[in-house]
């Protein structure tokens, strides 16, 4: 595959400061957050508008050469990792609000677009946009939508998915599409539902309409400190079983705790064998009600300590430390894989157990965070990749994770996507028939396989 | 058209008769409970597959808030099964009580008014098990409430008509129901005031299970549904009543009934078609110019939702809606086609539908 036919042609719609083929340029895009990944792409366009990137996407396919959509970068999964001599369109610029509207309670965004940045704009409305990935001061809402990110909060109102009214897409073709619309309600197959999540594979959206909330006019927050995870866990199962919708429910291990200290000064309690989040949020009367019914359920669950934030730098101080997880585990070891398993709530013991198994087995340490409202585990597999091999023993526990995962009746991913990381496991999550026919569905709607090639699905045939 | 031609329907009571008939049939059409009979009518040289003994819980622990079921199961079954447990589903599917199925509700997308508080069919839906065009059998999304694992083949099915393939087996998520609602119904004297307390109720800080309005004999009427623990509730409504000026409150008994009548359109004129229309509320007072010769309607969802009862001849709300740029889903009546105004399409639709149904047997889609 020769790009520089389709680079000479790009640099007829990009100026050479929007068109970047230097090699110390592509070092700059040859990784994304799942740093054990490079490839170094033959260019990067930056688009200004939509057109650009209609026009960049009929270029790539006219040449068949493939393309991956990036905005930030935070992929966790390898979602934004260059393909090798392939384009990567770079999608920062576009990074404007066009219409905010709070009667309709809808944000109209170009995919560049910071997370954060619609919940800024919507604040003077009382108004936000409710999914909050951990990076969401930098992830774009156009990445959002092509790994359908969840956060900490999607237990009670969803992911992006469940966020998203409509889009403008252009097909990996270059052909372009609306889908959804700005209502709530829709009439005909959710193909834009179909469409998030799909990790690029089936084109890129140029323009996204946004669902906003009011914001909750109370959120009540408590940190409960427990000797052993599975009282932590039980104490979940406790909330659960009482009829309390939280906003969230996070626990952390004594490792990830330790991280949290280390990395972020976080004040946790240090002797804690585990640490349980649980937030309430929404009207006011009503919420008070529930914590007051929360507490009490909590107080027959054995915590060693028990603190209840009562304004909002408490409630900022104890997420701190597990916002911030995931970056402060780097402090304790040179490196770390993150994973992202599944397993049905009421298997969260059985699943950290296994976990703890394992982490024995191959005598690497693994911290765990995980949103326990909904089964959503994250173990933080550290290692030193200077030692000979310790990558490789690393990953091989993070593919018996994903055994586990599967074992158990839930998802090798709740939220990072399948990317690069993860392709490998997606054919023991799903049987043959299913492959084949998302392989289908795939071709179907991209001929060539060019849309982020290699990603989710692995390639027939190619390299 | 023929509505019941027993020669040609099937019954099947397992996924794999489907695939059978799936494979030998060359155009199909799938009905469940029938409670939405404009769509359920297969056209003359269509099979109808119907789905009704392919009924049955397959699992639900109520620890995990989930449920899996057959498709052919009735949501009011599954609706019984979930109260005893204290839970419920948020999307308050309607029609139960005409016989409404889950894979119907699935296949026609109607959520009803509780939706408003925490979401439609489309974001309780979290697995299926499906026989597409070809007549293989498949599993789409899982089991359990996070999962981004390949392509989100349950939303793609909400709203399809059955048309990109026939579900089998439903996995939804649920949640504990609240213990106690109460409704504040505001009577105003015209649309623009009514319009008003919806504007700001939607954007207040209410957690608000129902939103809905309607003509009424004061000239529109606004309900207000809250939910919740009931410690709470008296002082909520109270607030309420303050904030937006005040009116009746249905509590217990009469709040239950209330809704309930609204999920079975018994404000429906009697032979009146009933038809879906999504809208927003900025949308309402432009589409209500159109609507004066419209016998019956309910706004539902803050003004997201429109349940329309229409008397004059079908051809004339495709054309309304069109000129409106809106859609509609016709659940009752007669139509050459259950879409009316803007309809489904597209490149992208053409291509799912190409890798799911390649020979069209499920419909023209």
């Amino acid at each position: 595959m020769n790009p520089h036919p389709l680079l000479t042609e790009l640099s007829g719609i990009f100026p050479a400061e929007r068109l970047l083929t230097q090699p110390a340029q592509l070092k700059a895009y040859e990784s994304d957050a799942l740093t054990a990944f490079k490839a170094l792409a033959a260019g990067i366009v930056i688009p200004q508008s939509r057109e650009e990137v209609i026009a960049a996407v009929r270029l790539c396919h006219q040449h068949s050469v493939p393309f991956v959509a990036r905005g930030s970068g935070t992929s966790l999964s390898g979602g934004s990792l260059p393909i090798a001599d392939g384009i990567v369109i770079a999608l920062n610029r576009m990074n404007r609000i066009l219409r905010l509207d709070p009667d309709e309670r809808i944000a109209v965004v170009e995919p560049g677009v910071i997370n954060l940045a619609v919940s800024q704009a919507a604040a003077p409305f009382g108004l936000y946009y409710a999914p909050d990935p951990s990076s969401q001061a930098i992830c774009t809402i156009g990445g959002n939508v092509a790994f359908n990110s969840g956060g900490a909060h999607c237990l009670k109102y969803g992911m992006t998915s469940n966020h998203v009214l409509g889009m403008t897409v252009v097909l990996p073709d270059g052909e372009v599409v609306e889908m959804g619309g700005e209502s709530l309600e829709g009439v005909g197959p959710d193909v834009g539902g179909f469409f998030v999540g799909s990790e690029g594979l089936f084109g890129v959206a140029v323009e996204i309409t946004l669902r906003l909330l009011p914001i909750p006019q109370l959120y009540r927050t408590v940190l409960a400190a427990y000797d052993s995870l599975q009282a932590a866990g039980d104490a979940v199962s406790a909330v659960v079983a009482s009829g309390l919708l939280p906003g969230a429910m996070e626990i952390m291990d004594k490792l990830a705790i330790k991280a949290a200290e280390v990395g972020a000064k976080a004040g946790y309690p240090q002797d804690a064998a585990a640490l349980l989040i649980v937030e309430l949020e929404g009207e006011s009367v009503a919420v008070e009600a529930e914590f007051a019914h929360l507490l009490q359920i909590m107080d027959g669950t054995g915590a060693t300590e028990v603190r209840i934030a009562q304004n909002a730098d408490e409630r900022a101080r104890i997420w701190k430390g597990r916002k911030s997880a995931f970056s402060a585990v780097g402090r304790l070891a040179p490196d770390y894989i993150v994973q992202d398993g599944v397993v049905p709530r009421s298997k969260l013991g059985e699943a950290l157990a296994e976990i703890g198994k394992l982490s024995r087995k191959y005598a690497i340490e693994v911290a765990n965070v995980f949103h326990a409202g909904d089964g959503n585990l994250h173990p933080l597999i550290l290692f030193d990749g200077r030692e000979a091999g310790a990558l490789e023993k690393a990953e091989e526990l993070a593919g018996e994770i994903l055994e586990l995962c599967i074992a158990l009746g839930g998802s090798i991913t709740g939220e990072h996507g399948v990317g690069v990381e993860k392709r490998a496991y997606l054919p023991r999550m799903f049987g043959p028939a299913e492959m084949a026919q998302m392989h289908a569905m795939r071709r179907s709607v991209d001929g060539r396989e060019l849309g982020n090639r290699g990603k989710m699905l692995m390639v027939e045939g190619a390299g | 058209m023929t509505s019941d031609l027993t020669a040609s329907t099937f019954h099947p009571s397992t996924a794999s008769e489907i695939q059978e008939i799936v494979r030998s049939t060359p155009h199909l059409h799938v009905r469940g409970g029938g409670s939405k009979p404009a769509l359920s009518t297969p056209s003359a040289d269509s099979l109808l597959l119907d789905l009704s003994r392919l009924n049955g819980l397959v699992e639900y622990e109520p620890a995990e808030f989930t449920f899996t079921a057959q498709a052919g199961t009735p949501v009011a079954d599954v609706q019984a099964l979930l109260a005893k447990e204290g839970q419920y589903m948020p999307f308050d599917p309607p029609l139960a009580e005409a016989g409404a199925t889950l894979g119907g509700v699935v296949a026609a997308g109607t959520s009803g008014a509780g939706r408003v508080r925490y979401g439609g069919v489309r974001d309780f839906l979290i697995g299926t098990r499906f026989v597409d065009g070809r007549g293989e059998l498949l599993r789409g999304g899982g089991k359990v409430v996070k999962n981004a694992a390949g392509f989100d083949y349950p939303k793609l099915f909400v709203g399809s008509l059955g048309q990109l393939g026939v579900l089998t087996e439903v996995t939804f998520k649920v949640f504990p129901e609240p213990p106690a609602y109460a409704t504040l119904a505001i009577d105003c004297a015209d649309l623009p005031a009514a319009l008003g307390h919806v504007r700001s109720l939607n954007r207040s800080k209410f957690d608000i299970n129902g939103l809905d309005f309607a003509p009424s004999e004061t000239g529109w009427t606004v309900w207000v549904r809250l939910g919740g623990l009931a410690a709470a509730l008296d002082e909520r409504m109270n607030t309420l009543h303050q904030q937006t000026g005040g009116g009746a409150v249905l509590a217990g008994e009469a709040d239950a009934s209330f809704w309930q009548n609204a999920n079975r359109f018994d404000w429906l004129a009697a032979d009146a078609a009933l038809v879906k229309v999504p809208v927003t509320p900025g949308r309402v007072a432009g589409l209500e110019a159109g609507l004066s010769s419209a016998s019956s309607r309910r706004y539902s969802v803050g003004g997201n939702l429109l349940w329309l009862g229409w008397e004059r001849p079908v051809a004339e709300l495709d054309a309304l809606l069109a000129g409106h740029g809106l859609s509609g889903l016709l659940l009752r009546g007669s139509a050459d086609s259950p879409w009316l105004g803007k309809r489904p399409g597209g490149a992208f639709l053409a291509r799912v539908k190409a890798a799911l149904d390649p020979e069209k047997k499920l419909g023209s889609l």
